[in-house]
């Protein structure tokens, strides 16, 4: 009490809300405000592939190319490269084809990336040159280290120009024997020589380490060769990939292809910074718009702006809309417009929600718990926010995620798997039952939209309308699909050999197995949910939930019936949510990616095409046939492509949902006057109620110091008989 | 009293040894080497060469127990647990499975959780050996009654409501702190001030009933008679005879936890997302960080132990009569 009066009377002076988690001397500053949960595993831009890794990690390495922040359907545009790379295609004898080359006749596709001049990395100690020109702090001796603890105890530090030579070490890195890029064995297919040179340099590291006996001994990429990809001069580089795979372009779009400063890794690899976690891993070295100034991932994580940073324009030219929106106002204007970010641990949603109310979060997602506190939904279940939010300036942002969540099939299971009449009857009927509507309804808080195939909307293969739907599942009524009837379904069950739900042979009931890891009360409800939609069928469901590795296993092993699982977009491509219903994908087959196990060769040879082709009415064509064979075999239910909401306060501006792109922080911008005057609107201190709980703790002591008097006289006047 | 302690120490040893054992037997009863890989390495495109690098680079790639393929002494040297434990026995934590230092990241963490657990120790002492005091002294009557039943139903609510409805009433509804937050500092003192209260009203009703039953036990014998008998105020009477003569028990709950202060608070941690031991170990056991969760499971033993023996030496200074041989 005394500590909340004596903060009091100091907040009472500077006219501060007593509430507010930031130093005074933040109030004005152009810091936008957010929050992680988790700590990135890594900052390494050839280890990290989450989301929250990638929240740090965009901001401040530059791959070649981006997403156009305000375009749809999504569009590279260059970052750091001259131009959007195109291949250029060659046959077996390297002589050069044409662009309308057959895909079988491209042996492989060369691509010439070009980088802007002048563009410098951060200032980082690991740049810093002695008088004779050799790196200061690369041989650091053990007086030197004792006094460093983290990477701002280096004094000096220094930059240089960005080459070509980064990009093709970045490339040299996927097959780094220590650093294991989970896309070394989808780039092994692709870049030209990437898996002898992964063996080449397994070797090297082998006979390091036994040098060396050292673990860590840092291996020196420059010294070998990768034969696909070669620095052609400063500013231009060369990779060349087998055949012809027109997705490789978004991959160069990822921090996986962001250039690497080889002096970074080498100053990295001092083992006394790898003793005090100074490495690659936890401080990254880019040339984006932000630098990682504070990575303190039991507290908070610090973007700070890049001194550095090249320069770029907001985009002159946006989509539909756009300029209503006010999405054009800062056109031209240069990026980026925050000065920091700090990013707090937040472990909790109900602490971080209410500091989003409170002002203190500029942004916010929309958590379960505070669902119906947020969102509303109008007649037409169009989701807008409630009065409370509105009142506040709250704006919402909602966008259909590049994402989906399945139930999955397993196709090896001997009931429910397998391409006979009996089992396809079986997975269509319960595909049928299974009420998808009902589900995004009751448990993701209607934000979905029931999927009609794997192709989500906004990417290419995915068709709108009558012509779009699942017809196995949904009837087209009144515009719209409608679920066909569970009569319909029943149907199909007798036909697949188990009419009412019981097996016509032996007359036993139908016992399916839905495995799942999923713990707590709400997975409860949903498993409920979910047997009751079997039981539409009269199959009993019966729930196997384990633990979440034993449930992996069982997904390896192939010993799982039915299942959930999902699958976020790497790039806006439909290979990439075809390519997990590819034959060769099995997860049996080496834990691939295609988790139920499917493999239809009608469906591998159309996917092999439609991989290779140009986006066109053919590529619209093959893929269409792959959805008939999909959906009738349906080895999924189809599930839903959820639908993300969030929310921001009205002095955050330029927000527009961008699924692929990452780097976006650069685009916002704050009106930091007008947080202030909210925030300290919005948390006046309320002393009252504390003054009241004071003056009745001191008003019940009372009849406790008069009863001891009183006690005291009583025993003092017996004294005095006595 | 040296030998004695020296004595403790030793049979530390054993009981070490045990715990240790029993963590990694736990841990990888739940997990296997593929699974920590998985998890460390993430969901997508992750084969099996990767796990099996993984495992190999974290040491994780050999036998748990016993080495079959080994001879003489590296049948049991060359196994997980040999390689995981022997170093924890001279503190050398070594690094967790995502290559962070362990001593560094403990030696960072404790102080958020001492920061909190001191203060919320030494106050809810004072508070709740005052409070017992009072219930004591008005023993039998209707302030007693009301006490011991605000007590129990003190005592019945979940700390998590504590931590929920504090953080509800003094900082949404009151704006008074901050509700959630850390810094370093004297900044740190307004996010302090809500974990501290919660701590200590949290502890008020089980503390409270706990010392006014040692209280009773003491004021009924014979020397509080023999001072009442002389004249000595009530007052004068408890703090000067009753409180002195209760130490001992008092001191066993308190000495014992001194140590352990150290190792944080899971829950309080996590809502006031303050960066200490117990949001630590949380994290580790939820990324099956194993050489997270040995050493903080091992350094949580030390320090009982520690515990244990402070509370015996504590004894001999509060009690004249207790030597420790």
């Amino acid at each position: 009490m005394l500590c909340v009066c004596v903060t009091g009377l100091q907040a009472g002076c500077d006219g501060r809300s007593l509430n507010n988690p930031y130093p005074a001397r933040d109030d004005n500053r152009n810091i936008l405000y957010s929050e992680f949960s988790e700590r990135p595993k890594h900052l390494d831009p050839i280890r990290a592939y989450s989301s929250n890794e990638y929240v740090f990690l965009a901001q401040i390495y530059e791959p070649v190319v981006q997403y156009h922040y305000l375009k749809r359907p999504y569009e590279l545009v260059p970052l750091a490269g001259t131009q959007v790379p195109t291949a250029r295609y060659l046959d077996k004898d390297k002589q050069v084809l044409s662009n309308d080359a057959a895909a079988e006749d491209i042996a492989f596709s060369v691509y010439d990336i070009e980088i802007q001049q002048g563009i410098r990395y951060q200032p980082h100690p690991a740049f810093v040159r002695n008088e004779q020109g050799d790196l200061r702090y690369h041989q650091l001796s053990n007086e030197e280290l004792e006094k460093i603890h983290t990477l701002s105890d280096f004094k000096q530090t220094d930059t240089r120009e960005l080459i070509a030579e980064d990009y093709v070490y970045q490339i040299k890195r996927l097959a780094h024997p220590r650093l294991h890029s989970p896309i070394y064995s989808v780039m092994a297919d692709y870049i030209v020589g990437l898996s002898e040179y992964a063996d080449i340099l397994k070797k090297a590291n082998n006979d390091k380490q036994g040098k060396e006996k050292d673990k860590q001994a840092n291996l020196d990429l420059q010294q070998y060769d990768l034969q696909g990809v070669k620095v052609l001069d400063k500013y231009r580089f060369q990779i060349t990939i087998k055949g012809k795979y027109p997705q490789f372009v978004y991959w160069l779009a990822m921090p996986f292809f962001a250039p690497m400063p080889p002096e970074a890794e080498q100053f990295y690899s001092q083992p006394g910074l790898i003793e005090k976690n100074i490495t690659l891993n936890w401080y990254p070295v880019g040339t984006g718009p932000y630098m990682l100034a504070e990575n303190n991932p039991n507290l908070k994580m610090v973007l700070q702006r890049n001194p550095n940073f090249h320069g770029e324009p907001y985009p002159h030219e946006g989509d539909k809309g756009d300029i209503e929106a006010g999405l054009l106002k800062d056109a031209g204007k240069a990026l980026p417009f925050i000065d920091k970010v700090i990013y707090n641990l937040e472990k909790e949603t109900i602490p971080y929600w209410n500091k989003f109310l409170q002002g203190y979060y500029d942004t916010s997602g929309v958590s379960s718990d505070s669902f119906d506190q947020a969102i509303q939904f109008s007649g037409e279940g169009e989701a807008t926010l409630t009065d409370e939010m509105k009142d506040k300036g709250i704006k919402l942002l909602t966008a259909v995620t590049t994402s989906i969540s399945y139930i999955g099939f397993n196709m090896q299971d001997k009931v429910i798997g397998g391409d006979s009449e009996r089992a396809r009857k079986l997975r269509q009927a319960i595909a049928i039952a299974v009420d998808i509507e009902e589900l995004i309804s009751i448990f993701a808080n209607g934000r979905g939209i029931p999927a009609q195939s794997p192709i989500p909307g906004g990417i290419f293969g995915h068709v709108d309308g009558e012509a779009g739907i699942n017809s196995y599942v949904y009837d087209w009524k009144n515009n719209r699909p409608v679920r066909k009837s569970i009569e319909q379904a029943k149907r199909l069950l007798a036909e697949a050999g188990y009419p009412d739900g019981r097996d016509e042979k032996t007359g036993k009931t139908l016992l399916l197995y839905f495995d799942t890891a999923m713990p707590g009360p709400d997975a409860k409800a949903y498993l409920n949910w979910l047997r009751k939609q079997f039981l539409k069928l009269n199959i009993q469901l019966v729930i196997r939930n384990t633990d979440y590795n034993r449930f992996q296993e069982k997904m390896l092993k192939g010993t799982s019936q039915i299942f959930r699982w999902g699958w976020n977009a790497d790039y806006p491509d439909p290979e990439n949510f075809l390519f997990l219903l590819y034959g060769p994908n099995k997860k049996t087959d080496g834990n691939g990616e295609n988790a139920a196990n499917y493999d239809n060769a009608s469906f591998n040879r159309l996917f092999e095409q439609m991989k290779a082709m140009d986006n066109g009415v053919n590529r619209q064509a093959v893929i269409d046939k792959m959805l008939e064979i999909v959906r009738h075999d349906a080895p999924w239910l189809f599930g839903y492509h959820p639908k993300g909401f969030s929310l921001h306060h009205a002095w955050y501006s330029n927000s527009k949902p961008n699924l692929m792109a990452n780097n976006t922080l650069k685009y916002k911008r704050i009106d930091t006057a007008l947080r202030l005057q909210k925030r300290q609107q919005w948390n006046q201190p309320q002393f009252m109620p504390i003054i009241v709980i004071m003056v009745t703790l001191l008003a019940l002591l009372i009849p406790g110091v008069l009863s001891y008097m009183r006690k005291e006289r009583h025993v003092s006047k017996g004294q005095i008989k006595s | 009293m040296m030998a004695y302690i020296i004595r403790r120490i030793l049979y530390a040893i054993p009981i070490l040894i045990g715990v240790n054992l029993l963590t990694f037997v736990l841990f990888f009863f739940v997990n296997s080497p593929d699974d920590m890989a998985r998890m460390h390495l993430g969901d997508k495109r992750v084969d099996d060469t990767a796990i099996q690098k993984w495992k190999s680079e974290h040491g994780y790639d050999k036998p748990l127990t016993y080495n079959s393929k080994a001879q003489g002494l590296d049948t049991v040297t060359d196994t997980i647990f040999f390689e995981k434990s022997v170093k924890l026995f001279v503190f050398d934590f070594g690094q967790s499975d995502d290559s962070r230092d362990i001593s560094y990241d403990i030696s960072q963490r404790m102080w958020p959780s001492l920061i909190i657990a001191l203060p919320s120790l030494i106050v809810g002492l004072l508070v709740n050996i005052t409070l017992a005091m009072l219930l004591a002294f008005f023993r039998a009557t209707y302030i007693d009654l009301s006490g011991v039943i605000l007590g129990v139903v003190l005592m019945s609510i979940s700390s998590l409501f504590y931590i929920i409805g504090g953080q509800f009433l003094m900082s949404k509804l009151w704006h008074l702190v901050p509700i959630s937050g850390y810094d370093t500092g004297f900044d740190a003192l307004k996010f302090l001030l809500l974990p501290v209260i919660i701590g200590i009203v949290g502890g008020i009703g089980s503390g409270t009933r706990w010392y006014r039953t040692i209280f009773l036990e003491e004021i009924n014998r014979d020397y509080v008679r023999t001072a009442r008998a002389k004249g000595m105020s009530e007052i004068k009477v408890l703090f000067k005879h009753v409180l002195k003569n209760a130490m001992i028990p008092i001191l066993t709950g308190v000495v014992v936890v001194i140590p352990l202060l150290f190792m944080g608070s899971l829950i309080t941690e996590a809502f006031f997302g303050i960066p200490g031991l117990g949001s630590y170990t949380i994290d580790a056991i939820s990324s099956q960080d194993f050489s997270i969760v040995r050493a903080m499971v091992f350094l949580g033993s030390v320090l009982y132990i520690i515990g244990l023996v402070l509370t015996d030496i504590s004894y001999t200074l509060v009690d004249p009569r207790i030597r420790l041989e």
